[in-house]
């Protein structure tokens, strides 16, 4: 493409309410060309997205749902400045495509109302006709549209109705030119702000600075939280505020008090463009829509049913997901192996071993939670649910400072933080959202279970209180999910006392109208989230599996095993070789040369381990680990497992030298060999407790409690990274989790030891 | 009266919504304008949040919320 094209490029931003099928017509236009992203230093999602149309190419921006362009907050500045050309990294728009329900359109045309002050090109794109006409509602469309004075496209995005058309009406809208509109205020407040705007006029031009738009201005006059003066007023323009103090006040004289003002003078404007537009049944229909939320939103019914939802939900996430992602260990650990066999033992082959091979599979193995959540929640956002579940759970939520919206996420999270902390997206209050993405880490996630059934079954004696229903084994494991939500439940009322306080934002919105699910935007929404998790948190995670095997591999010194060893495995070695010519196949001499051979060489990739740098650091660290009753083995194993908490049962068995465990079976079988090594583990000969038995009741609570709380997981920090924009956030989990983890292991441990 | 005094099915009047903050704000850009008429639908388990119906669409806000809203009772419930 020549650089001319490119900048004939028409730009359309895209607004509208939430709940107004948005992102479905995002998707129906620009279809898969479509990228997503932040907008640089805060959280506001980007999501930009070409199309073309009768040759011409379009750059679709599409900005975040929202019910006004009436910024009080950093956030929802970004918007506004986009809009209005006044950011580096978005270029102005050419034309503004604001999407409007048609079954709600007196309270849709409020942000209508604002945008049309912004100076652009506007097409209406009126959707959900279908529902419209279903309430029975009858809505005169030529009508409004020259009442607007704009043009109107009807919409079925989820059917892709009338897509078509509304190219061609943003084509035409690009190139017309803008007439100037009658402002929705009443005059008395038009000659306030046409003061305003000559006092920065020639502010501006004495300070040689660029003039404010004439939205900003009104919206300075509007904004009594102070924040917008704070944002756009330059130094010299300090004599402003007291300005608007005035203004303000002769308007509430004149009884136009702000900000009160604007909602009455613009739903006035909305009266006046809908009169003899909209005709509604005389007698109002009760609509399925009704009946349904009748039942859903019920105090008792309608929370039981909620109840159940949500069990089956989670359910889903958990078992669904479990034979997919045996399936990707499996193959990734095929893949290893072929790896294996088919190369010389090196540096090399270790690092595609189990470096990369499985650093991927590390990855992947998220993937199937992921995607089937984000199944859930989309067809719960589309058909209209989502708002229902945070009515649902919001009294419960705001107990600890939170909202309803809050629900979901953190349910999500204990199948697994990822797509739990991915899920936040759909709280819109910043404070809310970290408070939230800080805390979902917490809840026990399906990850952390094989450490608890391997410790708990090795350690805790299996008392059977009621047969099948209560055990002392099911109670632990039990007690190590309340502890996570416990934890979770206080920090999260710490945060937003400390951190994270501020006023209680708003929780007024709408319940939209039920519809019915669409296919294609909820497997839209699947693959997206699948896609941005794989390309933007794998790479990271991945160049952490590698560092961490290199720290597990290097210095891989050959004199660090004892030469006993060496020799022990070259004559194994020749004596197998020498049965292998003699002998049979089955020969029991040469099975049990195999078998000792094995076990020898299992010895020395575990004196490797325990030379390598980690076995090193878990040197360094014992003597912080020993208040929590553990050796440098299970420090050493605690710092390999940051990758991912579960790769602990796996370096447990290099560690003991057991070689490569069978997961699986190491964790499930009652007396499998880890299990085994663990009872008989005991303290090293140099240490103050040697020979005294290492794992006691008491240390394998320590680490299953430290494994409940702390931030073992790369993927979850990677993944807070990427939602927050920031590395202050993961680095603040990992040392609030890691301490939390510390502290209760440490309480745990020493309680135990002095009272069991 | 204020929005949270209504009974379930009930119709009111909205005279003024109360203060000036982003809540105040939120509240009068959802069309919690005065003089628009809203119907009381009922509230979550626990009594908070409510629901309630107006200018043609449902929206939902917080009992502390809605004890902003003054209204006046259109019919006087037919229940004590």
């Amino acid at each position: 493409m020549s650089s001319a094209t490119s900048a004939a490029t028409i730009t359309v931003a895209l607004i509208g309410n939430p709940n107004t099928g948005k992102s479905t017509l995002f998707n129906a236009l620009a279809g898969t060309k479509q990228r997503v992203g932040n907008f640089p230093g805060c959280t506001v999602e980007k999501k930009t997205g070409r199309m073309s149309c009768e040759g011409q190419a379009f750059e679709l921006i599409d900005l975040p749902g929202t019910y006004s362009l009436s910024p009080r907050s950093p956030d929802e500045m970004v918007t506004v400045d986009v809009l209005l050309g006044r950011r580096i990294d978005a270029k102005k728009p050419d034309v503004l495509l604001c999407i409007v329900d048609a079954s709600n359109l007196e309270r849709n045309l409020y942000l209508v109302s604002q945008a049309l002050e912004l100076g652009l090109p506007t097409v209406l794109a009126m959707n959900m006709v279908d529902i419209a006409a279903a309430r029975g509602l009858t809505i005169d469309v030529a009508k409004l549209s020259s009442q607007l004075g704009l043009p109107i496209v009807e919409l079925q995005a989820h059917k892709k109705l009338g897509v078509d058309s509304l190219k061609l009406a943003l084509l035409q809208a690009a190139k017309q030119k803008i007439e100037e509109r009658e402002s929705p205020f009443p005059p008395e407040f038009v000659a306030e702000m046409n003061t305003l705007r000559a006092n920065l006029e020639q502010a501006a031009q004495t300070n040689s600075h660029a003039v404010l738009p004439r939205y900003l201005v009104e919206r300075l006059l509007l904004d009594t939280s102070g924040y917008l003066a704070g944002a756009v007023l330059h130094p010299q323009e300090q004599h402003i505020p007291p300005q608007l103090e005035t203004a303000r006040q002769r308007l509430a004289e004149a009884g136009l008090p702000v900000p009160g003002v604007e909602a009455m003078s613009r739903y006035g404007w909305v009266a006046r463009v809908l009169q003899g537009v909209v005709t509604r049944p005389k007698q109002r229909r009760v609509t399925a829509s009704d009946k349904i939320d009748g039942v859903l939103t019920h105090k008792y019914v309608g929370t039981a049913i909620f109840v159940l939802l949500m069990l089956l939900v989670f359910n889903s996430v958990f078992s669904w997901a479990s034979p997919a992602m045996d399936l990707i260990d499996g193959l990734f650990g095929s893949l290893g192996e072929a790896v294996e066999a088919s190369m010389e033992a090196g540096p090399l082959r270790s690092l595609l071993v189990d470096g990369i091979v499985g650093g991927v599979g590390g990855v992947l193995i998220f993937l199937p939670q992921i995607l089937i959540l984000f199944f859930f929640i989309a067809i719960l956002e589309d058909c209209g649910y989502m708002a229902r579940a945070a009515f649902l759970m919001d009294k419960l939520m705001a107990g600890v400072g939170l909202s309803g919206k809050s629900f979901i996420p953190l349910l999500s999270s204990f199948a697994c933080a990822i797509p739990g902390v991915m899920a936040t997206r759909v709280i819109e209050n910043p404070r809310d959202r970290l408070a939230t993405i800080l805390v979902a880490p917490l809840m026990s996630c399906s990850a952390r279970l094989p450490v608890y059934v391997l410790l708990i079954s090795a350690f805790v004696p299996p008392v059977v209180y009621v047969e099948y229903f209560l055990t002392l084994q099911g109670m632990t494991m039990a007690a190590m999910y309340g502890i996570g939500i416990l934890a979770a439940v206080a920090m999260a009322f710490v945060l937003k006392k400390t951190l994270l306080r501020g006023e209680t934002p708003p929780f007024v919105m709408d319940l939209p109208s039920y519809k019915w699910p669409s296919l294609v935007t909820v497997l839209a929404r699947m693959t997206e989230r699948g896609w941005s998790f794989i390309r933007r948190a794998g790479t990271l995670i991945l160049a952490v599996s590698i560092l961490v095997w290199a720290a597990s591999y290097y210095p891989h010194n050959a004199a660090d095993v004892p030469t006993a060893l060496w020799q022990q495995q070259t004559q194994l070695e020749q004596q197998i070789a020498n049965l292998e010519k003699t002998a049979a196949k089955d020969d029991p001499t040469l099975e049990a040369q195999r078998a000792e051979l094995q076990n020898v060489q299992n010895q020395i990739d575990g004196e490797f381990v325990r030379h390598s740098l980690l076995g090193r650091m878990g040197k360094v660290i014992e003597p912080a680990v020993v208040p929590l009753g553990w050796d440098w083995r299970i420090g050493s194993a605690a710092i390999a497992s940051f990758p991912a908490r579960e790769v602990i049962v796996a370096v447990l068995g290099v560690i003991y030298n057991l070689g490569e465990v069978d997961m699986d079976e190491s964790v499930e079988s009652a007396d499998s060999p880890l299990k085994q090594q663990l009872r008989a583990a005991v303290w090293d000969s140099d240490s103050p407790r040697a020979g005294q038995k290492v794992y006691t009741l008491p240390v394998a609570l320590s680490i299953t409690v430290f494994f409940a709380l702390c931030a073992q997981c790369a993927a979850t920090l990677v993944v807070i990274k990427r939602e927050t924009n920031s590395w202050r956030w993961p680095v603040f989990t990992f040392v609030y989790m890691t301490s939390l983890a510390y502290l209760a292991a440490f309480i745990t441990y020493q309680v135990g030891t002095h009272w069991l | 009266m204020t929005l949270n005094e209504l009974q379930p099915g009930q119709s009111a009047k909205v005279l003024e919504v109360q203060g000036m903050d982003a809540v105040a704000v939120r509240l009068m850009e959802m069309g919690l304008t005065p003089g628009v008429e809203l119907v009381f639908i009922d509230t979550a388990l626990w009594g908070d949040p409510l629901e309630v119906e107006l200018r043609g669409y449902r929206l939902s806000l917080r009992k502390t919320e809605a004890a902003r809203v003054v209204v006046e009772s259109l019919y006087p419930p037919s229940s004590p």
